[in-house]
């Protein structure tokens, strides 16, 4: 240790303070990149590349190219008109029903273009299953409900258990396993929103897509709903497009934040990535302005 | 904007934060001056002040939980709560030193004076030129003036050390200055202090504007 007096400090940092450069000085940490749409490094079930939908002369949405990882909940928010549901519809192939609807690009899903001309819609539509805003069971049992679409593509097994197995898988067993001959509308609206999942579950898919599927449910209903869809990752890939950022953020893991020019009209992918980045650190000031609540 | 209410609470909560800084820098000043004049009155009102404080830290936590759990804030308004409340927790244990170096003042008041410790007061206005600068770069949203401030840490410690050895020696060489001596060591001690919690508030500006945590510089002490 060097001799010290209080007469004549001999500061050595002082010194190495200016012989650093200003590069030196402030670069110790790596600003991120700039980058707005990071794809999961995971597999991909669909890899979309410049996917684009019109209706009729209306270009809904437009170069849309992003993956969605298996296993994972990918999230798709936005403003009303961005696009989101249409673009959810194009992964398996809803938008066909629409009349004068048609789209450009390719939808690849486990690396196979689901628009191939000899890939069959209801094939697509039964490994890649849908649930919608509103509950929709069928006027049946609760039993019927989940056994129908089974038994319409030729799921083979013991339907008992398929059906048991179904409603396990959806949460809603316990709760209505003395009452499977009741009818599906007699359930509450998160029950007939779980039994319409279970219907989902029933076919055997590989995606679920889920197209805000707690707006018309009660609080608690919804965070049912939210644990299932976090539950059901073991098994299945979820897209899910929701108008409730919260719900995003609470249970997906991939978000992508969609805008358009103006309602209905070209809505674009502004930005992709992990949940966790997209509401904690947005790149695109757009994305910032939406999750915040300053859009507009 | 679409969040007029949220706004204003959010530009309230950085106020008071800012409002505390102001309290704090006066209160590391006013302590060293204490410490200097001898003036047991000011020590005193140092002591008494440090509560305000302390309330003021506590009243932007409250404001921050209720902001978290009512506004569901995310993105940079999610980052600036958390910043605001690692912040006040800085300045509130700031001025806890503040209190600290106050309360030698008072024990100093009556004892014979030491042989000045010029580098003491150096380091005080080094301690305090980085909170300053802190507080000023939070404002500006400023990374680069963070990263550079947080390099005066090092001057700090090696001050520190000089004002550690040379008291170690004043001790030796005459044992009846070891008390005094000892309290002047905690005056220093709660400057170097000072200068590490600077550093934390630096750390936070770049993690608001960043979004990530970086350890700026790693204290000796």
């Amino acid at each position: 240790m060097r001799q010290l007096t209080s007469e004549s400090p001999t500061i050595d940092a002082e010194d190495k303070l200016a012989r650093m450069s200003i590069e030196q000085q402030i670069g110790r940490a790596v600003q991120p990149a700039a980058d707005a749409i990071r794809n999961p490094p995971e597999e991909a079930v669909f890899r979309l590349h410049d996917v684009g939908v019109w209706y009729g002369n209306k270009h809904a949405i437009s170069e849309i190219t992003l993956d969605i990882p298996l296993k994972r909940v990918t999230a798709l928010i936005g403003p009303s008109g961005c696009g989101k549901s249409t673009l959810l519809r194009c992964l398996n192939r809803m938008n066909d029903l629409i009349p004068g609807a048609r789209i450009e690009g390719s939808v690849e899903y486990h690396g196979a273009n689901i628009y191939d001309r000899t890939v069959d819609p209801v094939e697509v539509r039964r490994r890649i299953g849908m649930v919608f805003q509103k509950p929709n069971p069928f006027p049946k049992s609760i039993y019927d409900n989940v056994a129908f679409g089974a038994r319409v593509n030729g799921i083979k097994g013991n339907m008992d258990d398929i059906v048991e197995r179904s409603l396990r898988q959806a949460a809603i067993w316990e709760e209505v396993k003395n009452d499977l001959k009741k009818s599906g509308l007699a359930l509450s609206g998160g029950q007939q929103q779980r039994l319409c999942i279970a219907r989902a579950l029933a076919v055997q898919p590989d995606v679920i897509l889920m197209d805000e599927p707690c707006s018309a449910l009660d609080p608690i209903a919804t965070l049912k709903i939210e644990d299932l869809i976090r539950e059901l990752t073991r098994e299945y890939t979820i897209v899910i497009v929701t108008h409730n950022m919260q719900q995003a953020a609470r249970v997906s893991d991939y978000t992508a934040f969609m805008l358009a020019a103006e309602h209905g009209v070209n809505g674009q992918l502004v930005e992709y990535g992990a949940t966790t980045e997209i509401f904690t650190q947005p790149r695109d000031k757009r994305t910032e302005d939406y999750i915040t609540g300053r859009f507009g | 904007m679409t969040r007029a209410v949220f706004e204003r609470q959010l530009a309230e909560v950085q106020e008071d934060m800012l409002v505390m800084a102001s309290m704090v820098e006066g209160a590391v000043n006013q302590s060293m001056e204490a410490l200097r004049l001898r003036d047991v009155a000011q020590a005193r009102r140092i002591i008494e002040n440090d509560v305000n404080i302390n309330k003021r830290r506590f009243d932007c936590e409250d404001k921050c939980i209720e902001l978290i759990s009512l506004q569901a804030p995310l993105a940079s308004d999610l980052r600036t709560l958390i910043s605001v409340l690692h912040i006040t927790t800085d300045l509130e244990r700031m001025g806890d030193h503040a209190e600290g170096i106050a309360r030698i003042a008072l024990m100093l008041a009556d004892e014979p004076p030491l042989k000045p410790v010029p580098d003491l007061s150096r380091m005080a206005a080094l301690a305090v030129e980085m909170l300053h600068g802190a507080v000023e770069a939070y404002k500006e949203r400023d990374t680069q003036r963070a990263r550079e401030i947080v390099l005066k840490d090092d001057i700090v410690d090696e001050l520190y050390e000089q004002i550690y050895h040379e008291l170690i020696m004043t001790m030796v060489s005459d044992p009846a200055t070891i008390q005094r001596g000892t309290y002047l060591i905690w005056v220093a001690h709660n400057l170097e202090r000072i200068a590490d919690r600077a550093t934390n508030i630096c750390e936070r500006v770049v993690y608001l504007v960043e979004g990530r945590v970086y350890d700026l510089n790693v204290s000796k002490y």
